[in-house]
Formats: structure tokens, C-alpha cells, sequence
């Protein structure tokens, strides 16, 4: 290929070596992107992040009050348990029904039935956020009502239900595709020494898939931790340290959605929502830098 | 000798018992997909109608139709997709037939795997941040088409790359052997062979990016706007437009005493159109797998 490649460079037409360019740049246009989204987003708040924001009480403070006429407070402590009890709790119910569907679909499905359950999978993660947010709205706040006894539905364990259906299409298909990476020989070993399907799955393909598993599992987490309009609609968007799963918070996501429409450009408050953005850029990008590299570890095995 | 021992016995019992548990935990995810598409629709049944689809919202969007915000959704749509399509189709070419393996693809690699993982609500802010101020687009759609192109990236990036890689090596190096150029066998070869595949990804773009919320709220989707009716043309993509999703949104948080009903239809034509393009390239896909010869 190498020797294809100087070859043909010394004689190609003018219009080829425009589209090859073209092709380069559209290949680096991720990388650009990601660090425009890194600068542009940083540009809007460096100015407050690096003069005037006591950064301590923002990541330590639980007093949200940017509205305030005499007080103002920029303490994200609680947005930010909001944003992890929320996402715990998904995980929660998401990691047990994910790894479970994805074992069920790789190992004993029926190629059919295998199709069928993919396709529904599909349709799962189709379905938009803020339909999501509509439905934890009407149908889960009623039911959460009734159930529970609760005087509202709009609660973490609400959002938590609304965030694990959007996340567990996403571990099953990354889940799945680790244990398929598994070789046969292994399946094959252990059943010529007498093991029984689950025998194999538990003493060895999981074992064997272990990193994989791990990384849908972060990336489902990564999924929850961004996601916007369903946590927003469903949660009952109040700033809270939440002391059980029926108590209702406020996430870093929905802070900024909710807040960004009302404030002045260039205001304290319209940077600390920046801020807030970076934060949450950040700690999307090393989640998913790690299960990255946990995948990667796999294959170098 | 091969007689049934207790241990096997057991065994053979654990083996049902996960096996239908599993199945069980499987097939629970059909339910709420079900629920919801049947909830919403028990809901909406009394305002779907032709004229709910093509009449503008009325009295502060407390009734009325969805036709400004439906168009809306098109026009993101479509803008974005214009964007989003050339790039992310020639970026997994370029991950695909170009790049070879070294740190630097990886580092694209992951930059594709990144930008995926960024949070909507991030996305929202660069666009606010990038396209809106620094670019002077202002809110319009066109910043908030090239804010939901940037999102949606990953998404053709990933299908595409997975397209060309069904192709096999040896067509690319017959191709070769005959002479022609790199760009002339992706052109003539590598393309026309994975144009289905390509065409999923696309597909898969389109409903990503109708249902977004979040990106667009702040670059150039706006509460509320009249249009004409009946006038596909009724938008001018330097200014703002109404959007399916957010339209949902606000009707119901955001404004009381909407009639009943009309959020649950606006909510089931959002779910109806994504789920219908994804039902779309799922057959793509499977007509794809048949009609494949090698």
C-alpha cells in the first residue's frame, strides 16, 4: 500500500490532490471540534474563573443563589451530587438489566429472536430526551404518586428510571459487542470439559469481557451524567442534597438549561454557567477517556 | 456411566432458571417502548388530525396545531444534515482509506469517540459560544443547525467507518492493480459498495438531530413564532423558528392550561417521525444484508 501510495503521488491530477486535502481535513475536523468546543465554551467563562470565582466554596458550597440581590452565591456542591446520586441511581437499575439483556442476546438468543431484541434496543435509544422528560412528567410522576404514597412524583427515583431506559440501550450494545469479542475456542474449551451454558458464562466469558463490560458500563454513566431535558422535566429541578431516592435535586445539565435563557452576556452568573459547561465537559471527556483506554487494554491483550 | 447425578441435576435446574431470568430481564425492555407509544397515542387520539399538523399554534400555544414548530424541525434538520453529511462521510473515509495506523489516528479515533460523549447541554453552550457570538450569526437557525451538525458528527462518522470496513480489501486492490488512483477507487469502487451503509448513518442522523432539545434551545430555536400556514418556504434560515422538540417542551412545563391532549400529540408526531426514519434504516439495513453478494 505504502509503495502504491508514493507512486501515485508523483503524478496526480490537480482536482485529486484538492479532494485528498479536503478528505485530510474533514478526517482532523473530530479533533478540531473537540478542542473548538473545549475554547469556545472556556473563552465565555475564563473571565469570572480565573478572577473574581472563589472556586473552593463553588465546588464545596451548597448554596445556589445567582438571582440574589444582595447575596449572590455560586456554590455548585449540590448541583454536582444531584448530577452523581442521579446517575447512581440509573446504574442502579441499568447496569443489572443491561449486562443481563446483552448476556441473554449474545449467548442464548435464537439469531431471530437475537434480530428482534436488537431492533427494540434500537427504537429505545431513538427515543428523544425530552420525550423522556414528557413521560417522567405525566406517567412515571402519577405512578411514583400513587405507588409511593409521595406528595409529588417528580423525584431523583424518577429521573434515575427515565435516565437507566436511556442509558441501557447504550450498555447492551457495547456490553454485547465485548462479549462477542470473546473467541469461540474459549466457549468451545469449556464446554468439552462438561460446563454448562451459564457454567461458561460465569467462569469465563465474563471474566474474559470483564474490560469490556466496564466500559459500557462507564459509557452508559458518561450518557446520564450529560443528559439534559429528561433530568430537567423529571427531577423537580430544586437545589437539594437529596437524602433518598423519593427527595428531588437539581443537575448540573438542567442548571444550565434552565438558566442560560435568563441571564446577560458577559454577567457573573452567564460565566458561572460556563463554568459549569467545562466542569461538565470535563468530567464527561476523562469518563469516557477511560473507558477508552480500558477498551484499548482489551485489544492489546 | 452417564447417569444423571444430583450435581447434574442442579446444574441442569440453574441453567433453566438463568435462562428464563435473562429472558425475562430482556424482554422487560420492550415494555416501557410500548407504554410509551401506546400512552401517548391513547392520549393524543382526540387532537391528531390533518389540521392539527398543518395549523399554527393559538391563543399563547394553549391550543391550536404544531405546523410552525413541525416545519422548524425540518428545517434544523435538513441545514444540519447538509453540514454534517459531507464531513462525516469524508471523515471515516479518511479514518478508513487514508489514515494508517498510527498515534495520530488514534488520537482522531478518540476525538470522534469524545465528541460523541460531550453533553448536549455542552454542545448548546459552544454553539452559543462559537456560531452565535464569535461567528455573529446570532440566533438563527443556521447556528443552531451547525451546532446539532457538530453533535451528530459522531454518529455518520461511526456508521460510515462501519460501511466502508464491509468492503472487502481485495475489490480496493483489483481497483489498484487496474491503475487508478486512490480517490478514483473510492470514488468508483469503495463508495458505490457501502452506499447503503452510508445511507444508514445518515438516516440515524436525521432522527438524532430531530429530537434534540438542548442544543438548540439557546442558538436559534425561540419559544414562539407564527408562520404561514401551508408554506413550506416560511422560514429564512438567518432567522429563528419554532422546533417539535422544544414546542413540547415548553407547552408543558412552561405554559398552563394547555388543552388536553395537544402536548401528548405533539409529543407522539416527535416519536412517530424518529421512530418511522429509524424503522427506515433498520429495512435499509436488512435489504442491505440480503442483497449483499460477497
Amino acid at each position: 500500500m505504502n509503495i502504491l501510495r508514493k507512486k501515485s503521488k508523483a503524478n496526480l491530477p490537480f482536482s485529486e490532490t484538492v479532494i485528498e486535502l479536503f478528505i485530510r481535513l474533514c478526517g482532523i475536523s473530530s479533533i478540531i471540534f473537540v478542542f473548538g468546543i473545549f475554547f469556545f465554551v472556556f473563552r465565555e467563562g475564563a473571565g469570572f474563573l480565573f478572577n473574581g470565582l472563589n472556586l473552593t466554596e463553588f465546588l464545596t458550597s451548597v448554596e445556589w443563589q445567582p438571582t440574589s440581590l444582595n447575596n449572590k452565591r455560586y456554590g455548585a456542591f449540590a448541583l454536582i451530587v444531584g448530577t452523581f446520586s442521579v446517575t447512581a441511581l440509573a446504574m442502579c437499575i441499568a447496569v443489572p438489566f443491561g449486562l443481563g439483556a446483552a448476556i441473554f442476546v449474545s449467548e442464548f438468543c435464537s439469531p431471530k429472536l437475537r434480530e428482534t431484541f436488537k431492533i427494540v434496543i434500537e427504537l429505545l435509544a431513538a427515543i428523544p430526551s425530552v420525550v423522556w422528560g414528557f413521560i417522567g412528567l405525566t406517567l412515571m410522576n402519577q405512578l411514583i404518586i400513587q405507588v409511593f404514597n409521595a406528595p409529588i412524583g417528580l423525584t431523583m427515583l424518577n429521573g434515575g428510571i427515565m435516565l437507566a431506559l436511556m442509558s441501557v440501550p447504550i450498555i447492551v450494545s457495547i456490553a454485547e459487542d465485548a462479549l462477542k469479542a470473546v473467541p469461540d475456542s474459549y466457549r468451545e474449551a469449556a464446554e468439552a470439559l462438561g460446563a454448562t451454558r451459564w457454567q461458561v458464562i460465569y467462569r469465563v466469558l465474563l471474566p474474559a469481557a470483564k474490560n469490556g463490560l466496564l466500559a459500557a458500563v462507564l459509557l452508559g454513566a458518561a450518557r446520564s451524567i450529560g443528559e439534559t431535558m429528561a433530568v430537567l422535566m423529571a427531577t423537580g429541578h430544586s437545589v437539594n442534597i437529596p437524602s433518598g431516592p423519593l427527595s428531588w435535586i437539581r443537575t448540573l445539565t438542567a442548571t444550565i438549561a434552565a438558566e442560560l435563557g435568563e441571564v446577560a452576556r458577559g454577567d457573573e452568573h452567564y460565566q458561572v454557567l460556563f463554568i459549569i459547561g467545562i466542569l461538565l465537559f470535563t468530567i464527561t471527556f476523562v469518563v469516557n477517556l477511560i473507558a477508552d483506554l480500558v477498551i484499548k487494554g482489551i485489544r492489546q491483550e | 456411566m452417564f447417569t444423571e447425578t444430583p450435581i447434574d441435576r442442579r446444574k441442569q435446574l440453574t441453567e433453566r432458571v438463568v435462562r428464563i431470568f435473562l429472558l425475562v430481564v430482556t424482554s422487560v425492555m420492550i415494555i416501557p417502548l410500548l407504554l410509551i407509544i401506546g400512552y401517548l397515542l391513547y392520549k393524543a387520539i382526540p387532537v391528531l388530525s390533518f389540521e392539527f399538523l398543518f395549523s399554527n399554534p393559538r391563543d399563547n400555544m394553549r391550543a391550536g396545531g404544531i405546523w410552525a414548530p413541525f416545519l422548524g424541525t425540518i428545517y434544523l434538520v435538513v441545514v444540519s444534515l447538509l453540514v454534517s453529511a459531507p464531513i462525516g462521510v469524508f471523515a471515516a473515509v479518511y479514518l478508513n482509506e487514508y489514515a494508517r495506523e498510527s498515534w495520530f489516528t488514534r488520537v482522531t479515533n478518540l476525538a470522534v469517540v469524545n465528541l460523541a460523549g460531550v453533553p448536549s447541554i455542552v454542545h448548546a453552550l459552544f454553539g452559543v459560544g462559537a456560531f452565535v457570538l464569535f461567528a455573529g450569526l446570532g440566533e438563527s437557525i443556521l447556528a443552531a443547525s451547525l451546532t446539532l451538525a457538530i453533535m451528530t458528527l459522531p454518529v455518520i462518522i461511526a456508521s460510515t467507518t462501519e460501511a466502508l470496513k464491509a468492503v472487502p480489501m481485495s475489490f480496493r486492490e483489483a481497483c489498484w492493480n487496474l491503475g487508478a488512483t486512490r480517490w478514483q477507487t473510492i470514488r468508483r469502487i469503495v463508495i458505490p459498495n457501502s452506499i447503503s451503509g452510508i445511507l444508514t448513518g445518515v438516516i440515524l442522523q436525521v432522527s438524532r438531530a430531530a429530537g434534540e432539545t438542548a442544543p438548540i434551545m439557546f442558538t436559534g430555536a425561540v419559544f414562539y413564532k407564527t408562520i404561514a400556514e401551508g408554506n413550506l418556504f416560511a422560514y429564512n434560515i438567518t432567522e429563528q423558528c419554532m422546533a417539535l422538540s422544544l414546542h413540547l417542551f415548553t407547552i408543558s412545563t412552561q405554559v398552563p392550561d394547555v388543552t388536553e391532549g395537544t402536548p401528548h400529540g405533539t409529543a407522539i408526531v416527535l416519536v412517530g417521525s424518529v421512530l418511522l426514519v429509524n424503522a427506515a434504516a433498520i429495512v435499509l439495513r436488512v435489504y442491505l444484508r440480503t442483497r449483499k453478494k460477497w
